[in-house]
């Protein structure tokens, strides 16, 4: 690709050293610039120690990223710029079939860096979980997962409720969280497929029917955070939302027990705590 | 034409009778009716329940399927394989020298069938837009709604349904069938009744999919999730069925495209001469075949579950929502590969021609080709990262997800560097091709985000992954589908489409489709999901200039609809034989192409991309006539 | 007419077609919309009071929707006539007033914790007595506004009552039980409301068709 021409003035043009240059200054000046404007707003942010894993994957990818789009854009208005056909009449280009250095170059450096990003993936995905859903048999658990809070979501058409099996069972129509503290979401579903996702504490995990689906999140300090139903659900999908949070120790006990007070009544109608519940009706009702 | 024959042509209502296009659609409309009233037979008291739901699912399916039943036998289809039944010999040829009346029934002539193909995927393309166009309307406001929220998911669901269903053919229909055979020294397909079959079931398919709404829309997505699936009203059937004529459309085309391509090659075209876009199409062939047969195969499954109360996907009955998932990926996830190899095909071919120069990398680009079709089938539970799959698998998939952009980076590199030193014009094929390097870069790239599973559980399901889907889609299939037409409409039609027309098309085009799915990437990182009527307001901004970014890319199609209109019906200006100085086979004919296509078969003695070498081989000369006797 | 004359009337009256037809697919897709209905408001104009009337029935019946075996609910309009009608417009910070007239009978909860009424101002009253929770076979139907944080179960009528409604409207002259509650509403906002109990009979897991179409279980309140 260095391989001088003779341009019109008669002086040896390096495209390839020209490109290159061309491309590295693209980089020093826009990698700053979106590290400036995007950098503070990775989703989803801070609000736990998965979402925070979340934005590391996140950045480190866009830091990626960015050169290789640069390298491509760059690319292509230099070609354009440079290699467009100046005569009104059809004249061919140089009959250049390949060059297997660059070939062997570009195969070497996407694999690499794929590669690089599948490994730099599953590393973060083992630390915690990165706030997925895992399924009934979770296979990357925090430290510390035995002692962890158990909150059971229950998805419905069309609501999530709540329940809470160390603090008797009792279900609840709204999500409050200690603060500091690593909960074990159980996301299951009494009908369709739904999707539990708290955006600001970075967790998304599908409702099955009948199946437990386990995400690990881990709170940090006081917060409120916007619950979506992300998996299309029926006619309510789009007004499944609601609003949870995570408040610290002693206002989520006081919240406990006054929730375990009004739902009292209903406590001796709830099945007794179970990993899933199957659809019921299980065919068409009446 | 004998010149001392005469012909008498009947008047216009007796050529109405026979087998066509009139006479399908009556035999269709009858066939519903006789299928509507079997089914009310059938049912009757052992499945009551059809009573409390006011819907009978197995008459709209038996209508459905007796419908299609009797559009086909009106075509004509039947007519052959009774008379062959009967004894008759084998024939090729069906209507391929009547006049216009060739384009409305079964036509054996693949270049009318390319013709059908581009006018029949351009109506329901046109339609699948429109209902782009009523969604981005309804999400201009999150409190003002237009439509009711279920025909709102039914508009969402007929969008994607629509367009996956239509645009999978969208340039293996009216390209290569037109093509193929042109490019590899063929006067037909291999299978020309079966290649008319499969538009015409797909133009059956479109219609049924369009009188889903008479029965209550469906709520599920074009992804028709269970067990929401079982749930619905009897619009889910036309969906079902929509979705099965597909399957049975591809799994047949793509059968023909490998059939053709290995067997009807003219004499010296070896596979390392084969233009690149004959190499896209088997890769994407080969996908059709063996994808399709899932869906089918799943679709059959929810028809069960909605008719017969079988329990495939019912979890309180044993079975299960992930066997459909799972299903409906392992055909999804190469779909979407069928809908983006033709676009790299497409841009692999026109560039040479372009920029003037030799394809870089040839065989690079065919192992791009190969690679993507192999890798395509070993990725699908991406779709499935947080869906509660057996977490140790997810790393699995994370990587062959990511190695699939190893084989797709071969395109960009055989296309970058195509154009390295060329003597690049810039017409407006050019500009399509040249837009999808750009469009295919953000979403392949945005791609790589959504393989990553801690990325994917930030952006699953929210319109981040839209937004990533419609950059490889639309910016890659649907530009290039107007490259290609652009590009070939001169050998199709003979006549040239208006070039300051066609840029004005393009940058307006272009431009709106950035400003329309550029901010969805934000839209999705700012935690909006997908297929919702109502969002925070935080967002309104930004759905706002979505939308109306939206409208301005539909008045661009509109651009479009009168280039076509204007320059193939009225200006007629004749295009020469090779307006573009392309060395391939297909522009050393004349335009339009004569029926019988080649004078003479050819022997290939060169590749098609020998630019720049002067004195080199031509890509072919006409068989040599052999003694006393024609070719 | 031959020539560029007759293509330019032809490409037009293909224009005027499609317009037509464009007319006629949008218009599919807007056929099912429920006007709404808007309860006449008294008190002040910062503390309005509404009072609301409705009905739930078993069989909504053919006079009234082209679904006739589809349950429903159903509004007492200001000239004493049940309308099918969904989406209620209801003035901002107002306390609402309802009485609900069931002439359904059970298909019980899925989920038990439905039974409980939250977000009421006071109790819900089943035929005059106050109730605190209902057990969870008995529900007929919910009237839940989950944005505001309403849940109200109904009671249900028993499956051996004499003289049930068959298809709607149905006269309070025939079993029936009678729920009241009060809410309030906030601040302005379009707020959907649902049922909750799988009451559509036929369709799987009770929730397809009269539960996944506004206008018969569900709706909207438009507060303005």
């Amino acid at each position: 690709m260095a391989t001088p021409a003779i341009a019109g003035g008669g002086r040896p043009v390096s495209h390839g050293r020209r490109f290159l240059l061309l491309w590295l200054a693209a980089c020093v000046v826009v990698t700053p610039l979106v590290a400036i404007f995007l950098g503070s707003a990775i989703p989803p942010g801070n609000g736990s120690e998965q979402a925070t894993s979340q934005v590391f994957d996140n950045t480190l990818m866009l830091a990626l990223l960015t050169p290789a789009t640069l390298l491509v854009v760059v690319f292509l208005v230099y070609v354009l710029v440079s290699f467009r056909s100046r005569t009104t009449e059809v004249v061919d280009g140089p009959p250049i079939r390949g060059d297997s250095r660059i070939q062997v170059s570009w195969i070497a450096i996407t694999s690499a860096t794929v590669l690089f990003l599948a490994g730099f993936g599953t590393y973060e995905l083992v630390q915690s979980g990165a706030g997925g859903g895992q399924g009934p048999d979770p296979a990357f658990q925090p430290p510390g997962h035995a002692k962890a809070l158990d909150v059971q979501v229950i998805a419905q058409q069309w609501e999530f409720t709540y329940r809470y099996p160390a603090y008797g069972g009792v279900e609840v129509p709204h999500l409050v969280l200690p603060a500091n503290t690593l909960v074990r979401l159980d996301v299951t579903s009494l009908d369709a497929i739904h999707s539990f996702w708290a955006f600001e504490l970075g967790v998304k995990a599908d409702a099955n029917p009948g199946v437990d689906n386990v995400a690990y999140v881990t709170t940090k300090g006081p917060l409120t955070f916007d619950i979506h139903c992300a998996e299309l659900c029926g006619l309510w999908h789009g007004y499944m939302f609601d609003t949870g949070q995570v408040v610290d120790s002693a206002t989520f006990a006081g919240w406990i027990k006054k929730q375990r007070a009004y739902f009292a009544p209903v406590l001796k109608y709830l099945p007794p705590y179970a990993e899933s519940y199957l659809p019921d009706p299980a065919k068409r009702a009446g | 034409m004998s010149a001392a024959a005469v012909e008498i042509r009947p008047p216009v209502w007796r050529r109405l009778f026979g087998f066509n296009a009139l006479t399908a659609v009556l035999l269709g409309v009858g066939g519903w009716y006789l299928g509507w009233f079997i089914g009310h037979q059938v049912t009757g008291p052992s499945i009551d329940y059809f009573g409390d739901i006011d819907q009978n699912d197995i008459s709209i399916f038996l209508g459905y399927f007796l419908g299609v039943g009797g559009f086909l036998i009106g075509l004509g289809f039947g007519v052959y394989p009774w008379a062959r039944l009967r004894g008759y010999p084998p024939s090729l040829r069906e209507k391929e020298t009547e006049g216009v009346g060739r384009y409305f029934g079964l036509c054996t002539d693949h270049k009318v069938v390319g013709i059908q193909y581009l006018c029949g995927i351009g109506l329901f393309f046109f339609i699948g837009g429109l209902n782009a166009m009523l969604i981005r309307a309804e999400l201009l406001s999150p409190t003002n709604h237009i439509f009711p929220p279920g025909q709102y998911l039914t508009l969402v669901g007929m969008h994607g349904t629509m367009m996956m269903g239509m645009m999978t053919s969208g340039i293996l229909g009216p390209f290569a069938n037109y093509f193929v055979p042109l490019m590899i020294g063929a006067r037909r397909m291999a299978f020309p009744r079966i290649e008319s079959l499969t538009f015409w079931l797909l133009m059956a398919a479109g219609a049924i999919l369009t009188t889903t709404i008479f029965f209550g829309g469906f709520p599920t997505g074009w992804t028709g999730y269970e067990p929401l699936n079982d749930q619905a009203n009897g619009g889910m059937d036309a969906y079902i069925v929509f979705f099965a004529l597909v399957g049975i459309s591809m799994c047949l085309l793509g059968l023909n495209m490998i059939a053709t391509i290995v067997t009807m090659r003219a004499p010296g075209l070896t596979w390392s001469r084969l233009p690149i876009f004959c190499w896209g199409v088997v890769a994407t062939s080969i996908l059709n075949l063996l994808a399709a047969p899932v869906l089918i195969a799943v679709l059959a499954m929810a028809m069960l579950d909605r008719t017969a109360q079988t329990v495939f996907f019912n979890a309180s009955g044993g079975g299960s929502p992930y066997l459909y998932q799972n299903l409906f990926w392992v055909f999804g996830h190469p779909e979407v590969y069928i809908l983006a190899l033709p676009g790299f095909a497409i841009v692999l071919e026109l560039l040479p021609v372009f920029a003037r120069k030799p394809l870089w990398g040839y065989r690079l680009a065919v192992a791009g080709l190969l690679g993507v079709t192999l890798l395509s089938f070993l990725v699908w539970q991406h779709h499935l990262f947080v869906s509660g799959i057996n977490a140790d698998l997810r790393p699995f998939y994370m990587l062959s997800t990511e190695l699939i952009s190893i084989p797709t980076g071969f395109t960009f590199i055989c296309g970058l560097m195509t154009l390295w030193r060329g003597q690049i014009r810039f017409t407006v094929p050019m500009l399509f091709c040249l837009a999808w390097f750009f469009n295919f870069l953000i979403g392949g790239l945005s791609g790589v985000f959504l393989s990553d599973v801690p990325s994917d559980v930030t952006t699953h399901g929210s319109f981040f992954s839209m937004a990533h889907f419609h950059y490889t889609i639309m910016g890659g299939l649907v530009f290039t589908f107007f490259a290609a037409i652009y590009y070939w409409i001169p050998k199709m039609t003979g006549f040239q489409l208006n070039e300051l027309l066609g840029k004005i098309h393009f940058w307006v085009m272009f431009l709106a489709f950035n400003s329309t799915f550029a901010p969805l990437f934000a839209v999705g990182f700012l935690g909006q999901p997908r297929r919702v009527v109502s969002y925070p307001a935080h967002l309104h901004f930004l759905n706002e200039w979505v939308s109306v970014s939206a409208f301005v890319l539909g008045a661009s199609m509109l651009v479009f609809l009168y280039n076509f209109v204007y320059s193939l019906l009225f200006a007629r200006i004749p295009a020469p034989a090779n307006p573009w100085g392309s060395l391939s086979l297909e522009w050393q004919l004349p335009s339009p192409v004569p029926v019988h296509d080649f004078d003479r078969l050819p022997v290939i003695s060169g590749e098609p991309y020998a630019y720049g070498e002067q004195g080199g081989p031509p890509i072919a000369a006409p068989a040599p006539a052999p003694a006393g006797g024609m070719s | 007419m031959r020539g560029p004359a007759g293509k330019l009337v032809g490409v037009a009256a293909g224009v005027a077609i499609a317009g037509v037809l464009i007319g006629f697919y949008i218009s599919g897709y807007l056929v099912g919309n429920t006007t709404p209905f808007r309860p006449a408001a008294q008190g002040s104009a910062s503390s309005p009071t509404v009072h609301l009337t409705l009905q739930t029935v078993a069989a909504v019946g053919p006079t009234l929707a082209p679904h006739p075996d589809w349950v429903s609910y159903l509004v007492r309009d200001d000239g004493g006539h049940w309308r099918r009608s969904t989406i209620f417009t209801l003035p901002a910070n107002a306390v609402v007033h309802v009485t609900l007239y069931n002439f359904d009978g059970a298909s019980g909860l899925r989920n038990p914790l439905l039974g409980r009424p939250t977000g009421l101002v006071g109790q819900e009253l089943v035929d005059g007595k106050p109730l605190a929770v209902m057990p969870p076979d008995e529900p007929s139907h919910t009237f839940a506004v989950p944005a505001l944080g309403v849940l109200v179960p109904i009671a249900p009528v028993a499956d051996d009552a004499k003289n049930a409604c068959g298809y709607a409207p149905c006269a309070l002259s025939m079993a029936h039980r009678t729920v009241t509650f009060t809410f309030r509403t906030g601040k302005p906002g379009h707020y959907r409301w649902q049922c909750f109990v799988p009451c559509a009979a036929g369709f799987l897991y009770g929730f397809g068709g009269p539960m996944q179409t506004v206008g018969y279980m569900d709706g909207f309140l438009d507060v303005v």
